[in-house]
């Protein structure tokens, strides 16, 4: 299920990750942990509102201004002796990556923090070119040791057990087998890392925040991956979608009070680093990434979706997404947000996820920016409709349904010969046919509709 | 004041007896309401569906029908929601705007514009929990969602807490979506029936007897899961409740 085949679609993905009702159950509380914790953290912070609209209005600005922030930036940046590159699509930050590994004859590498990466498609374009990628984060190393895509932004294996990380393990670390007490895998993992980072001639991270008045990065992490790889090695480089910059250093102080709480209710992340130059001997690289933005940017409906901060609220809280798994999404952001962003950019590919929700708007309300993503899932439900993007059985029975809309008695008669059909055999209504009828009872039709009381014993003429 | 009462569709074929307790209920405070014959569907079930454009003649329908009324009544926060909200792609007469303006759920009717201390008292002596319905909630704010940091507040139980003999028991997730999202029940049939499946272990988990909620169309599906499996649970809607005297 880890393929990202798009020729499956969120609902046929879906009904195969349910057939395993324990596992999906397993799913559904693991991922919900995250937002209990959120919840237990921002009661406690009685300006949280505040802060939201506050971090909402700062990146509203960043949006509207983000040329001039971003040549800022590089300007800043290149004072401070760092190089900055600008790729405008996923090709390019790949071959400017390349370039600079060879420059350097560089053959083994470590990352952390790397979802920009995994949307570009980096790891399979370096090591097609005979570099080892060693991705560092826990939970990317599992699904990189397993060869399967990212399930959740932050918490990339949430979607395995214990028990298949402990299998995983002996199998590729030597581990006793069996042992599935997170302590002593964790151990056995940082072991093996050790010894990746000790060799790694250069290290790639993403960013969560790069500041236009200093031209610094930002890295937020739990594990200090991103540091042991950043400050080891000569050669750092660090890709950054255009979309992260905020203006000034002071607005770090929103965006911190607000990131680590709703991504895993943590008040704040273990490590919260500042790289703002390289180190003597060494050389700092910045790969500024558009790969669609600035197009995403265009589109006065959708541009709200570039505030976001990848912390992962949305998704925790949703609960098609807790109860379907990530790789239901086919595409590498999931869930909620990621039903805006990928059909936004590719929507031959991801039309089917704009649908795959039942607009709840939980994550609307969770997100710290204040994204109104349940709006955005519904407005894209209308625009590739209009695009032509949904299926003709679809488009045919709902326009028949809307053409009697406007004409009451059109309407009432295709409401009377529905619920006469529910007065059928249960043989018919219950066929296979019938998707309501699978796991769900169709309502008894009643003697008389409303209105035919309401005729009886209302109305005076 | 004249009312013009909106039963949605599907509450005027399957749910009479909702439309039956709506209208009671707002004929008791003697008010003057009417039932417009000619009223179809608000148009959300296709514009749900990413046809919006296709559901502007419903649209403009629907404002022909209660343009000349003070408020618009609907026992349906989804209903409701959706001409407030969604009413928005066409252009904004003054009839539109008055439309989408005075379109009311019935429990934001009776808590804002009536009062809820002003009903009559209603007897439900039975152990209940409370369904939100999501357009209700998060849509026109009838709660306090648990995703925010703002004081809490809840105008079904508002209302609720005055029916006499009602125990309104918590469950645990009481503002985890059912599943039912309109057409998303039948284009994601299982996650949606999963959905209530949950929801509906939720409430038998914490021992009601029947599940209260503002939107009939939440409660079909919970209660044809419920049927499905054969659980000792009832749904009602929040206007039979109200309208109890027995
Ligand atoms: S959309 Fe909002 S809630 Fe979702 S990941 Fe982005 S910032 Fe977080």
């Amino acid at each position: 299920m880890g393929d990202f085949n798009h020729h499956l679609t969120h609902a046929a993905r879906s009904a195969s990750f349910l057939e395993d009702e324990p596992r999906t159950n397993w799913h559904n509380g693991a991922v919900m942990n995250f937002r209990k914790k959120r919840d237990a953290t921002i009661k406690a912070i009685p300006e949280w509102e505040e802060l939201r609209s506050l971090a909402s209005s700062i990146k509203e600005n960043v949006l509207g201004n983000l040329d001039s922030y971003l040549e800022q930036f590089e300007k800043a940046a290149t004072e401070n002796g760092v190089r900055v590159h600008w790729a405008a699509d996923a090709a390019a930050h790949n071959s400017i990556v390349h370039e600079i590994l060879n420059r350097h004859q560089v053959t083994r590498i470590v990352k952390s923090k790397s979802i920009l990466t995994e949307e570009c498609g980096l790891n399979p374009y370096l090591e097609s070119r005979g570099i080892e990628v060693i991705d560092t984060d826990l939970g990317e190393r599992i699904i990189q040791m397993r060869d399967e895509p990212p399930s959740h932004i932050i918490a990339p294996a949430i979607h395995l057990k214990r028990e298949e990380v402990s299998e995983l393990f002996h199998d590729r670390l030597q581990t006793e087998k069996g042992n599935t007490d997170p302590t002593y895998l964790t151990r056995a993992a940082r072991l093996h890392l050790r010894e990746k980072f000790l060799k790694a001639q250069a290290a790639i991270t993403g960013v969560n925040f790069a500041v236009a008045e200093t031209g610094g990065v930002v890295i937020i992490t739990n594990e200090g991956n991103a540091d042991m790889g950043c400050n080891l090695p000569p050669v750092q480089i660090h890709c950054v979608g255009i979309e992260k910059i905020i203006p000034r250093w002071e607005h770090l102080g929103v965006f911190l009070r607000l990131l680590a709480p709703s991504a895993s209710g943590q008040k704040s992340s273990i490590y919260t680093s500042h790289y703002h130059q390289p180190k003597s001997g060494g050389e700092m690289h910045i790969v500024l990434v558009d790969n669609g933005r600035s197009d995403h940017l265009g589109s006065p409906d959708f541009r709200n979706t570039l505030k976001c901060i990848r912390c992962s609220a949305c998704i925790n809280t949703c609960p098609v997404y807790r109860r379907t798994g990530g790789y239901s999404y086919h595409s590498v952001v999931a869930g909620p947000i990621g039903s805006i962003l990928n059909p936004a950019r590719h929507p031959e590919q991801y039309n089917d996820l704009p649908f795959a929700s039942s607009l709840c708007g939980s994550c609307t309300d969770v997100c710290p920016v204040k994204i109104d993503i349940h709006h955005q899932l519904y407005h894209l439900r209308q625009t590739l409709t209009e695009k032509g993007y949904v299926t003709y059985v679809k488009k045919t029975i709902m326009k028949m349904a809307a053409g009697s809309m406007s004409h009451p008695g059109k309407f009432s008669r295709s409401m009377k010969w529905m619920k006469r059909l529910l007065g059928a055999p249960r043989w018919l209504l219950y066929s296979p046919f019938n998707v309501w009828g699978k796991t769900r009872e169709l309502p008894a039709p009643p003697a008389e509709s409303f209105s035919d009381w309401y005729l009886k014993n209302r109305k005076k003429t | 004041m004249k009312i013009g009462l909106f039963i949605p569709c599907y509450v005027n074929q399957f749910y009479p007896k909702v439309g039956i307790a709506t209208l009671e209920l707002l004929e008791g405070l003697g008010l003057d309401v009417e039932y417009p014959m000619e009223q179809t569907c608000c148009g959300q079930p296709i514009a749900n569906s990413g046809m919006e454009k296709d559901a502007i003649p419903s649209y403009q329908h629907f404002v022909r029908t209660f343009k000349s009324y003070d408020y618009i009544v609907a026992p349906s926060g989804s209903c409701a929601y959706h001409v407030r909200n969604h009413y928005d792609i066409i252009p904004q007469s003054a009839d539109v705007e008055k439309v989408r303006s005075k379109t009311l759920d019935l429990a934001e009717f009776l808590n804002d514009i009536i009062g809820s201390d002003k009903i009559r008292q209603a007897r439900f002596p039975h152990k209940a929990g409370l369904h939100q319905s999501c357009h209700g909630l998060r849509g026109l704010r009838l709660a306090q969602s648990s995703e925010r940091v703002l004081p809490a507040f809840s105008k079904w139980e508002n209302l609720l807490g005055k029916v006499d003999g009602l125990s309104l028991v918590p469950i645990t997730f009481p503002d985890e979506c059912c599943g039912f999202g309109g057409t998303f029940s039948v284009t994601e049939p299982e996650v949606s029936s999963k959905m209530g499946s949950d929801k509906v272990d939720d409430y038998l988990n914490n021992g009601v007897e029947y599940i209260i909620s503002g939107d009939m169309s939440c409660l079909m599906h919970l209660d044809g899961i419920i049927r499905r499996r054969k659980l000792p649970l009832k749904t009602i809607h929040i206007a039979e409740v109200l309208n109890s005297h027995g």
